[in-house]
């Protein structure tokens, strides 16, 4: 019943029951080798480590651990096809290649939505809806750019670089092999790429499209492995190009690695993006822009709506409704139609973010969390806020990559402009004003590379994506996501 | 042995608003092979069918234009797959029509290929000629192409297929709907290319295919009120007089491709901007 | 009540004040809504509590006694054949045919809902109106659905507009008043929210999306918009309001999405008849179909289920 203090009531009541996804169609092999010239193959050394569902802590399949000889194998497969195959087939003909890995992953969707889900914890509502379609979007559109390249480089001739080494996060593991390698192809490239080591699946399955797709043998390799193979990799000195999406601390280790090389490089790095509302916003759908930006995908998203800065003004319904939305979001089962908010990838991620709740707290912040219940296996956070917290305290400086949102104030909106750029990091930003004339001040001024008016977190593979100052260098998507695979020369 | 089995023929017949009718004028022309014998019936198409088809045009284009460019390529690219599943009918037709199998062979080559080139460009000409421009007052200006609308096309005489896709995917391909009149001597690739362009998702209306003479309908395609661009491939000044004076009554954009070569040099995507139009919009930046 | 008394004694709210509406926004979580999935005994139950909340409706010029008795039947005898149904929350009906539904209605715990106020365009004057709701209160019906006027509300004349319920509340009595906005005229959801605005501070006890006499009617966007207006209005007076969507909502599937959105955006209290209701004639025998395919495991046929 309505509770006189004017407050909504989401607890008991009409509860959904369960509404498992199926998953008796898929295929997951109980081992996997490494997908080097055209087939699987035993890694050199025999070594193997586990892939777990971070939802029930239960083993999924064990994937080979690449060793240098492993590396050293797969680059020289990628470099063989270049010089003999990829390099020197007419550009169309590549085109329909990559059009035939979009076409069939379109077709075989269902089964990779579910593996995405069980390997990473994401929800499946997510992996089915936004994950693979986009992926397999992405391999459409960079098919087509393979016969065009032409006309995105005015006054200059595009040539491919060689071999593309390409390692790639566990949190959208899908989507960024499709970023990686799609532009790759397209332009030219054979390709070398490492997937997370706690998400290796959909890579590999991808593999097996490839094969599928009749792609000529070494064209695309894949190698799991944790940091040493990535490292190898990166190093590799027959790699021409390194794509690395993943922490800043890492990226700045590649680029160390990799400086007096001629490699040429992108890095797509961390975030801590500002999300900002004005007092004239359409304050709901705001609300909802504030969820999407920073409980989705478990928070696992480099440029999460992470810092909440909210107008005075409107500061207390904006929180007070945020409060309520986050009472009606579903934390649980990945599996589960009807989850939210899966679960945290790993217990070493879920424990980071556990480590910055304690700082926050300790920091002097208040905190709150939705009431929901969570499961007892597996790694989970419910959604979280702070507020009382400022530009000095760590939880709004730091990258938690968690469900974790740190509330700030602001009167004026140059105010906002400078809270929003004083950061070393430089990825998106959110503004919300139902002002056509501020929006375009706004994202004027905020020094990000992906800047949402009035929405959050979309994706699309005609639009770049990339970071300004710490947050990387380089975009993808996008006309302008073609430049980190070709080398411009005169006509 | 058994007897002979009688084949069943096909009814050639125009293709309107996603539907098959035959000609309402009730007309015919017989369409012969080199030898003389008649190999099929064709439609003889009215100025009635070409009203009607303007109309289904018009109907059908702002859905499409409003479809995303991904669910348009998606669809172009679905006519490619549909094609090369029907090659053989279309080898066969070419061949009745005078070509020989080798290069009937390489027209289907051509075709599926060139509908997969347009299919990519669906979601990138936007890209390429647009333009942010950098106005000397405190301004957001952007300039973006928008489809011109309802393109009449007098497709090629000499290319039964691939000139006629060479026409018809560029100008669908931005958004754009069209009303065809297919090759004269060699209309019968049009027909059955309207049979896939039906297999293929494309909603009714967008493309519309007509059979008929050239002298008779020329000057429907070009004089149309409700048409917003005119396309012709084939005669000399004369043609081209005629139809740029009855396209001027209402501004038609006049497009000429006289002296393209199908075979060699029609992917491009200019042949996409040639029916677009370009809106310029202005927005103060400030707070 | 005079128009004169009505502007003494009530405060036209400030409109500008109403908080802007993203389309683009509201399609997405709308969107999402609808991915939800209903199974098992949660679906069961939204199934009947959906039956309780709908309020069946003749609205036709061609009505006559013989088809709103035969309504009224239907109303109480929803599918005998199932035994543990609810009955319907209310059957709906023309001023003119009240009479005809509270005899046939008559012993039965369900509510006579009568349109008024010259509805469905509402092109009348004051008077006209309020005899119409007074014809239709005297007549029986405990509920009564009123049309705002449309034309003076998009020429900004809001004054006349909550004026206007307000009087028609006052005529009322003791029956409930439910506001018709009339979504599918207002044109954008900005208008739809201060509409719903408007309306409540008016003495408005549901709003109403339409009269489902013209397209659209009821969509999940209008409806989503006006519950975010009753979410604030209870926030800021402690008042609640209740909501319908009237029209277009046929089947149990896009009905359960509807619960859905109510139930995720307003949250338990508002999970009864008493607060929502569903303007709908042929969304019973759906219902009806999906509950016995759910006991039954079979796919039915309307063939068997009766339609009055």
């Amino acid at each position: 019943m309505a509770t006189p203090d004017n407050k909504l009531a989401f607890d008991g009541g009409w509860a959904y029951e369960p509404a498992p996804e199926s998953t008796d169609h898929i295929n997951i092999k109980s081992r996997y080798g490494l997908f080097i010239n055209g087939d699987f193959v035993k890694p050199e050394k025999g070594k193997y480590f586990d892939t777990v569902n971070p939802a029930t802590e239960e083993k999924l399949s064990r994937v080979a651990d690449a060793s240098q000889g492993d590396v050293d194998k797969a680059v020289r497969a990628a470099r063989e096809a270049y010089r003999t195959t990829w390099g020197r087939m007419k550009a169309k003909e590549r085109g329909k290649y990559i059009y035939r890995i979009a076409r069939i992953m379109q077709e075989r969707a269902r089964e990779f939505s579910v593996i995405e889900s069980l390997d990473g914890g994401k929800p499946i509502r997510e992996s089915r809806d936004v994950d693979v379609p986009l992926a397999a979007a992405h391999f459409f559109y960079y098919a087509g750019w393979a016969d065009k390249l032409e006309y995105a480089f005015p006054g200059r001739v595009a040539k491919s670089l060689g071999v593309a080494g390409q390692v790639i996060p566990w949190n959208f593991p899908l989507l960024m092999a499709a970023w990686k390698i799609a532009p790759a192809l397209a332009c030219g490239n054979t390709v070398v790429l490492k997937p997370a080591e706690t998400t290796p699946l959909t890579a590999l399955k991808l593999a097996e499209v490839i094969a599928d797709a009749g792609l000529p043998p070494g064209v695309v390799n894949i190698v799991t492995g944790a940091g040493a193979t990535g490292a190898a990799i990166v190093e590799h000195p027959d790699v021409d190009k390194v794509a690395f999406t993943g922490s800043t601390n890492v990226g700045r280790m590649i680029q160390k690695a990799i400086a007096g090389t001629r490699k040429k490089y992108t890095l797509e790095l961390g975030g801590k993006a500002a999300n900002i509302i004005f007092a004239d916003a359409a304050i709901d759908q705001a609300v909802e822009g504030i969820v999407n930006g920073i409980f989705f995908n478990q928070g696992h998203v480099c440029c999460a709506g992470s810092r909440l800065l909210v107008q005075e003004s409107v500061a207390d319904e904006v929180i007070a409704k945020l409060k309520d939305r986050m009472e009606t979001l579903i934390v649980g089962d990945p599996l589960d139609k009807n989850t939210d908010i899966g679960a945290i990838n790993s217990s070493m991620q879920l424990e980071k973010i556990q480590s910055y709740l304690k700082i926050g707290k300790n920091e002097g912040g208040d905190m709150h969390q939705s009431s929901c219940r969570v499961p007892k296996k597996g790694y989970w956070c419910r959604p979280t806020i702070f507020t009382g917290v400022s530009q000095s305290s760590r939880v709004v400086q730091e990258e938690i990559f968690g469900p974790v949102l740190a509330i700030q104030t602001f009167r004026r909106y140059d105010e906002a402009l400078t809270k929003a750029n004083n950061t070393p990091y430089g990825l998106s930003g959110g503004v919300w004003t139902d002002k056509g004339a501020k929006i375009f001040k706004m994202t004027q001024n905020m020094r990000a590379g992906v800047v949402w008016a009035n929405t959050f977190n979309k994706f699309d593979p005609t639009s770049p994506f990339g970071g300004y100052k710490e947050s990387g260098v380089g975009r993808e998507g996008g006309l302008h996501g073609l430049d980190a695979y070709v080398k411009l020369g005169a006509k | 042995m058994s007897a002979k089995r009688i084949a069943v023929a096909k009814t050639y017949k125009i293709y309107i608003g996603g539907k098959f009718p035959r000609t309402e004028s009730g007309r015919y022309f017989p369409l012969e092979d080199s030898k003389g014998n008649v190999i099929a019936n064709m439609c003889r198409g009215s100025r009635k069918d070409f009203r009607n088809a303007v109309v289904a045009a018009r109907g059908a284009q702002p859905g499409w234009a409003n479809a995303s460019a991904y669910l348009r390529g998606q669809i172009l690219y679905r006519i490619a797959e549909m094609l090369e599943g029907r090659r053989e009918q279309f080898v066969t037709e070419l061949q009745q029509q005078g070509s020989t199998l080798r290069a009937a062979e390489k027209e289907l080559d051509l075709s599926i290929d060139r509908l997969i080139y347009y299919a990519g460009w669906t979601d990138k000409y936007q890209q390429v000629f647009s333009a942010v421009n950098p106005v000397n007052s405190s301004h957001f200006n952007f300039s973006v192409l928008e489809a011109t609308g309802v393109v009449s096309i007098l497709a090629p005489d000499d290319s039964s297929l691939l000139g006629l896709i060479s026409n018809i995917a560029p100008a669908i391909a931005g958004g754009n709907t069209c009303v065809v009149l297919a090759s004269e001597s060699k209309p019968m690739c049009a027909v059955s290319f309207a049979e896939v362009l039906h297999a293929s998702d494309v909603p009714g209306g967008v493309v519309n295919i007509l059979t008929g003479f050239r002298a008779e309908l020329t000057e429907f395609f070009a004089s149309h009120m409700d048409v917003n661009a005119v396309i012709y491939c084939d005669g000399g000044k004369a043609i081209a007089r005629k139809v740029q004076i009855l396209a001027a009554d209402n501004i038609k954009r006049v497009i000429e491709r006289t002296r393209m070569d199908w075979l060699g040099d029609a992917e491009n995507p200019y042949l996409i901007r040639d029916t677009q139009e370009v809106k310029t919009t202005w927005h103060p930046i400030g707070s | 009540m005079t128009l004169a008394a009505v502007k003494k004694s009530s405060r036209l709210p400030d409109l500008s004040n109403v908080p802007a509406v993203d389309e683009v926004g509201v399609n997405e979580r709308v969107a999402r809504f609808q991915t939800r999935s209903i199974k098992a005994a949660s679906k069961v139950e939204a199934l009947k509590l959906i039956l309780s909340m709908i309020d069946l409706t003749t609205l036709e010029g061609q009505d006559t006694p013989g088809k709103v008795t035969q309504l009224c039947q239907k109303a109480i005898h929803l599918h005998d054949a199932m035994p543990g149904l609810p009955h319907v929350a209310a059957v709906c009906v023309y001023p003119t045919m009240v009479s005809v539904a509270k005899e046939a209605l008559a012993g039965h715990d369900i509510n006579i809902a009568s349109v008024a106020t010259a509805f469905p365009s509402g092109m009348s004057t004051l008077k006209v109106k309020l005899d119409d709701t007074r014809m239709a209160v005297k007549a029986g019906a405990t509920e009564i659905d009123m049309v705002i006027s449309r034309g003076k509300f998009l020429a900004g004349d809001y004054r006349y507009v909550f004026d206007e319920i307000v009087a028609v509340k006052e005529a009322c009595g003791d029956a409930h008043l439910k506001v018709i906005l009339e979504t599918g005229e207002l044109g954008t959801l900005d208008r739809v929210r201060k509409a719903s605005v408007l309306a409540m501070h008016a003495g408005a006890d549901f709003i109403k999306t339409s009269t489902g006499k013209i397209q659209p009617a009821a969509t999940m966007q209008v409806t989503l918009v006006m519950l975010q207006a009753i979410r604030d209005f209870y926030r800021d007076t402690g008042k609640m309001i209740g909501m319908k969507p009237a029209g277009g909502i046929s089947t149990s599937k896009l009905a359960i999405h509807y619960l859905v959105m109510l139930h995720e955006t307003l949250g338990n209290a508002w999970m009864t008849p008493q607060w929502f209701r569903f303007g709908a004639s042929s969304l019973a025998n759906d219902v009806l179909m999906q509950l016995m395919k759910q006991s039954t495991g079979v796919y039915q046929s309307p063939d068997y289920f009766s339609k009055d």
